[in-house]
């Protein structure tokens, strides 16, 4: 665990840093206020409508189905490292696990969820 | 132990701050060359002052708040991408004597701390509430979560063949063979997912300049934006150094000759890297951009399948020559 403190004084530093970076152009430039800078930019057009539109399902499938296969990596680990070990009983669970995982990828493939239009 | 640690972080955040402000040169300089022309060539010798005054004028600019961007998150967007392109140097090994601290999980937490990154591109595109931000950020966090599958893959390809998850490990068992002439398929599509992943050219769609003006960063000037830019080249390096450690034998030479072994290892691990970082500038001379839904389909119909595939052989493989 000790291993760890060296990183969370990096972790430490390194938003020190981004904080002076940042704030060091905040007193280097004086700030003069104006309207039209203040406002979202949208090409020299008066901002219309709400900038919080609804959006393409998609990027929402996109994010369930990375959540899947992200576990299924993580689950990978512990076998990557020890599963070795296990013989051939803990490689046949493996291949098992992944039998079903790309049943259920082929699955989503023929629904359509990876289409992009 | 205070006091060493804290020499350690600085030898790689300041000598990484002024790797980046060189890359940034470098890219231009070797687009120029390309594309038959000179590149910033007037400040300095070969235009070394170049990036330096780049950012002198980044500083003196002014730093603008949008009055409908919710403040503090606005704020705290530029510090945590900058701090998470950063903290992955923390288990990076940078030398033969290995990283600032060289975790036993160091394979993982350097991909935790990658798709860390996403947060912060997120934050900046939601924060800003202007829309050309918002569509650059849903796009680039689509397309940064869809190539990360792939690449969790590949690193655990290569641990498993080292057996470890420890960086160091993983440089020692390439010590009679480099990992990249058993899987080099894989390091193909690593290479791929890395341009991917760093929303290079030709992946380079959040900031497409014809439709979304900058992307996600569109918001943001001065230091703010310069921050972005930091993270940009840094996680460059950084992709480039866990690809030379990877795929191509960290910090050995290239061959076990008594003259190539006579230079450090730091030196052949930053001739490697900066090879890795030539190719991504190469590939961006050299191809035009993908199409978003061309990107998705590589992505999740072509590389994901494929690289599961190399898993699984590469698992069998493995697995056999350890049951001998």
């Amino acid at each position: 665990m000790t291993e760890y403190v060296g990183v969370l004084l990096y972790i430490a530093i390194a938003v020190g840093l981004g904080i002076v970076i940042l704030f060091r152009s905040y007193k280097v430039r004086p700030r003069r206020l104006d309207l039209e800078k203040a406002t979202a930019y949208e090409c020299g057009f008066e901002p219309f409508g709400e900038a919080r539109s609804p959006f393409d399902i998609g990027f929402y499938l996109v994010a369930i189905l990375f959540l899947i296969f992200d576990i299924e990596v993580a689950f990978l680990l512990p076998w990557v490292l020890g599963g070795i070990s296990t013989g051939s009983s803990g490689f046949f669970a493996f291949l098992l696990f992944l039998v079903v995982l790309t049943i259920g990828f082929v699955f989503e493939w023929q629904k359509g969820a990876l289409e992009w239009s | 132990m205070i006091l060493y640690l804290l020499i350690m972080i600085l030898a790689t955040v300041v000598p990484l701050l002024l790797a980046v402000a060189f890359l940034t040169l470098v890219e231009r300089r070797v687009m120029g060359a390309m594309q038959r022309r000179q590149g910033p060539n007037a400040w300095g010798l070969f235009g070394v002052l170049q990036p330096f005054l780049d950012g002198l004028k980044l500083l003196l600019k002014e730093p603008i708040l949008p009055s409908s961007a919710d403040q503090p998150l606005f704020l705290w967007a530029p510090i945590l991408t900058f701090l998470t392109s950063q903290i992955a140097w923390a288990a990076l090994p940078t030398s033969t004597a290995g990283a600032v601290r060289d975790l036993n999980l160091g394979t993982m937490y350097v991909l935790a701390v990658g798709s860390l990154g996403v947060y912060g591109i997120l934050l900046r595109g939601w924060r800003s509430n202007s829309k050309y931000a918002f569509l650059g950020c849903c796009r680039s966090v689509a397309q940064m979560i869809s190539y990360e599958l792939p690449m969790g893959l590949i690193v655990l390809c290569a641990c498993m063949i080292a057996n470890s998850l420890n960086w160091s490990a993983l440089v020692e068992s390439q010590q009679n063979g480099i990992f990249l002439l058993p899987l080099w398929p894989l390091a193909l599509i690593w290479i791929i997912c890395c341009l991917a992943e760093l929303n290079r050219a030709p992946f380079d769609l959040p900031e497409a300049e014809a439709e979304l003006v900058a992307g996600y960063n569109v918001e943001y000037a001065s230091m703010g934006f310069a921050l972005f830019f930091i993270r940009e080249y840094r996680s460059m390096i950084m992709m480039a150094t866990v690809t030379r450690l990877l795929f191509l034998g960290g910090t050995a030479a290239p061959m076990n000759l008594f003259f190539l072994n006579w230079l450090p290892g730091s030196f052949w691990l930053r001739l490697k890297a900066t090879s890795v970082v030539f190719i991504y500038i190469w590939v961006r001379a050299t191809l035009p951009r993908y199409k978003y839904s061309d990107l998705m389909d590589l992505g999740w119909k072509r590389l994901l399948p494929l690289t599961l595939a190399g898993f699984v052989a590469n698992a069998v493989v493995v697995f056999n020559i350890q049951m001998l």
